[in-house]
């Protein structure tokens, strides 16, 4: 089985984002960048897989300026086999994202797609069931639990109101949810290693791809501020206040 | 311009998220059809009671654990009569619209929060950090919508009519197995007026049901931070926060929950925010309206003896 994860390098998570002064994008110069946690829980299952004897070859993705072969190789270092990387300077939307990695699925041969499911810069939650459609793929989103076997994989999903079991047949796309795994570390050896293995570069005008952006962003702003309020000193202080000032209770 | 709304299928009812989906299409145009995936007359008579809605379009066939496989195909049919099309952005609307979305070669806008014009909306970024207004130029707007931000559209007082729309056809690449559904008397996170969360400050799986007598005293929903869901305390689905549920109660009491940003998008517009922390400089207390600090284990046991 081949698996292709696709992962893309996003803001830090810990990083406090700013919107720049022109109000057109969050600030995304002089900033930490790092993969996508979503993309890592991604990369840790398809290393599993194949640590299992279920996969042979973990291809891994990213699409986006140079950066993106810095967050390809993190994927490397974690068990990654070898890297494309799709050379896109400006933003690429989900549907074009997902134009492009149905390019890569049919080139290489792909029988199981595992991605994040969102990335937590434009929190889209899209790609992974476009590429479903665009396949015509089944589809098994926020996984927290796979059960691969030759032909077909049971996937446990997280719903609102709790969890559900669906079972398809490969190939197939699976986005990942926050139970899935716990991505490890990656080992100083591995990161060594990491640094040889093959990373293809093509120009995102090569996928024959239209990345024109369909929506225009007109602005970006920071929200309100709630402010905080006060602190009351005891628990009959905070009755009195819920009953008399929120008359809640 | 006239909109589809997706119902969410639930067995019994059209669902309070797609209640705001039906408010928020009203805000684009008048003209507001609904589809019901569900073969239920109850449910179908109590669509048709929605105030505003022109038509109940009624599917029929393989809509078994609502598969996207089986039912993107279908409402893609739907789609073509429409100018929009609006689910809530629960689970099941930010599985199936993307796929939708794809099939009409549309660039969907995910989770609105604002409707400017019927090309342009809002919508958070970075986990709420930001937001975004984007103009789409799709000919068909494949949206959802953060049903926290929208009025529930009025469950009676409707009368539109029932037409019969497509069939569902069985894919034969998935099936569903079961559903897991958590079983509690509780109100809905989503739809209680009062959610009592708690964050790591809880400390262990079994120390959470200090929380219960104090929901059920006030009758609310409970909810858990990321970091209580990470360390094992409770499962997913009470997650409040960006990965979470995002919830808009009248009253929100955060009980040992630092404030993380993640935490923070998912309650931040509630009416009111009590917090309830042992560190007075933890996050929370700069957006919370009143701030308890002490330790839970004393001040919790105690609020629920003296609420009467």
């Amino acid at each position: 089985m081949k698996i292709l994860v696709p992962v893309k390098r996003v803001i830090d998570y810990n990083v406090k984002i700013r919107v720049n002064s022109e109000g057109s994008a969050v600030e995304t110069n002089n900033v930490k960048m790092s993969m996508n946690p979503f993309d890592e829980i991604a990369v840790e299952e398809a290393v599993r897989l194949k640590e299992a004897g279920k996969a042979e070859e973990i291809i891994i993705t990213s699409i986006g300026d140079k950066g993106s072969q810095e967050t390809i190789r993190t994927a490397f270092a974690m068990g990654g086999d070898r890297g494309i990387h799709i050379l896109n300077e400006s933003n690429t939307e989900p549907l074009a994202v997902a134009k492009i990695l149905k390019y890569i699925v049919d080139k290489e041969g792909v029988d199981l797609v595992i991605l994040g499911k969102q990335a937590i810069d434009d929190d889209s939650n899209q790609t992974g069931q476009m590429l479903a459609a665009l396949l015509n793929w089944p589809q098994g989103t926020f996984a927290s639990k796979l059960e691969v076997s030759s032909d077909e994989l049971q996937i446990t999903r997280e719903i609102d109101g709790g969890l559900e079991t669906l079972k398809m047949n490969l190939p197939c796309v699976v986005s990942t949810d926050l139970r899935l795994n716990e991505p490890r570390y990656a080992s100083l050896p591995n990161i060594m290693k990491a640094k040889k293995k093959q990373i293809i570069e093509m120009p995102v005008t090569d996928t024959g791809v239209d990345v024109t952006l369909r929506l225009e962003t007109l602005k970006v702003e920071e929200p309100a501020v709630r402010s905080g309020g006060r602190k009351v000193a005891d628990v009959d202080e905070l009755i009195n206040v819920l009953k008399e000032e929120v008359g809640i209770i | 311009m006239s909109i589809l709304v997706i119902a969410e299928p639930n067995g019994v009812n059209v669902d309070r998220g797609t209640l705001s989906a039906i408010s928020a299409a009203h805000k684009i145009s008048n003209e507001v059809d609904i589809l019901i995936l569900e073969d239920s007359e109850e449910v179908i008579k109590k669509a048709q009671n929605i105030k505003g809605v022109t038509k109940v379009i009624s599917a029929s066939g393989d809509l078994d654990g609502g598969l996207a496989e089986n039912i993107a195909p279908l409402i893609s049919e739907c789609a073509k009569n429409y100018s929009h099309v609006l689910s809530s952005a629960g689970t099941f609307g930010k599985n199936i619209m993307p796929r939708v979305s794809a099939l009409n070669d549309s660039q969907q806008i995910s989770d609105i929060c604002e409707i400017i014009d019927g090309e342009t909306f809002v919508r958070p970024i970075y986990a709420g950090n930001a937001l975004a207004t984007v103009k789409s130029k799709d000919k068909i707007k494949f949206i959802t919508v953060r049903t926290t931000a929208f009025e529930v559209a009025q469950n009676e007082g409707g009368d539109a009519k029932v037409v019969s729309g497509p069939v569902a056809e069985t894919n034969g690449k998935s099936s569903f197995i079961n559903r897991d559904l958590s079983e509690s008397d509780r109100p809905e996170l989503t739809a209680a007026k009062i959610i009592v969360s708690g964050g790591r400050g809880i400390g262990s799986a079994d120390n959470f049901s200090i929380l219960d007598s104090l929901a059920d005293k006030l009758g609310a929903a409970v909810g858990a931070s990321r970091a209580a869901v990470d360390a094992g305390y409770v499962p997913n689905d009470y997650q409040v926060g960006q990965t979470g549920k995002v919830v808009a109660p009248e009253l929100y009491i955060a009980v040992g929950i630092s404030g993380a940003i993640q935490h923070l998008a998912g309650m931040k517009d509630s009416k009111t925010i009590v917090a309830i922390n042992k560190d007075e400089d933890a996050p929370i207390f700069q957006i919370a309206d009143y701030g308890l600090v002490g330790d839970l284990f004393d001040v919790i046991p105690e609020l629920s003896d003296k609420i009467k």
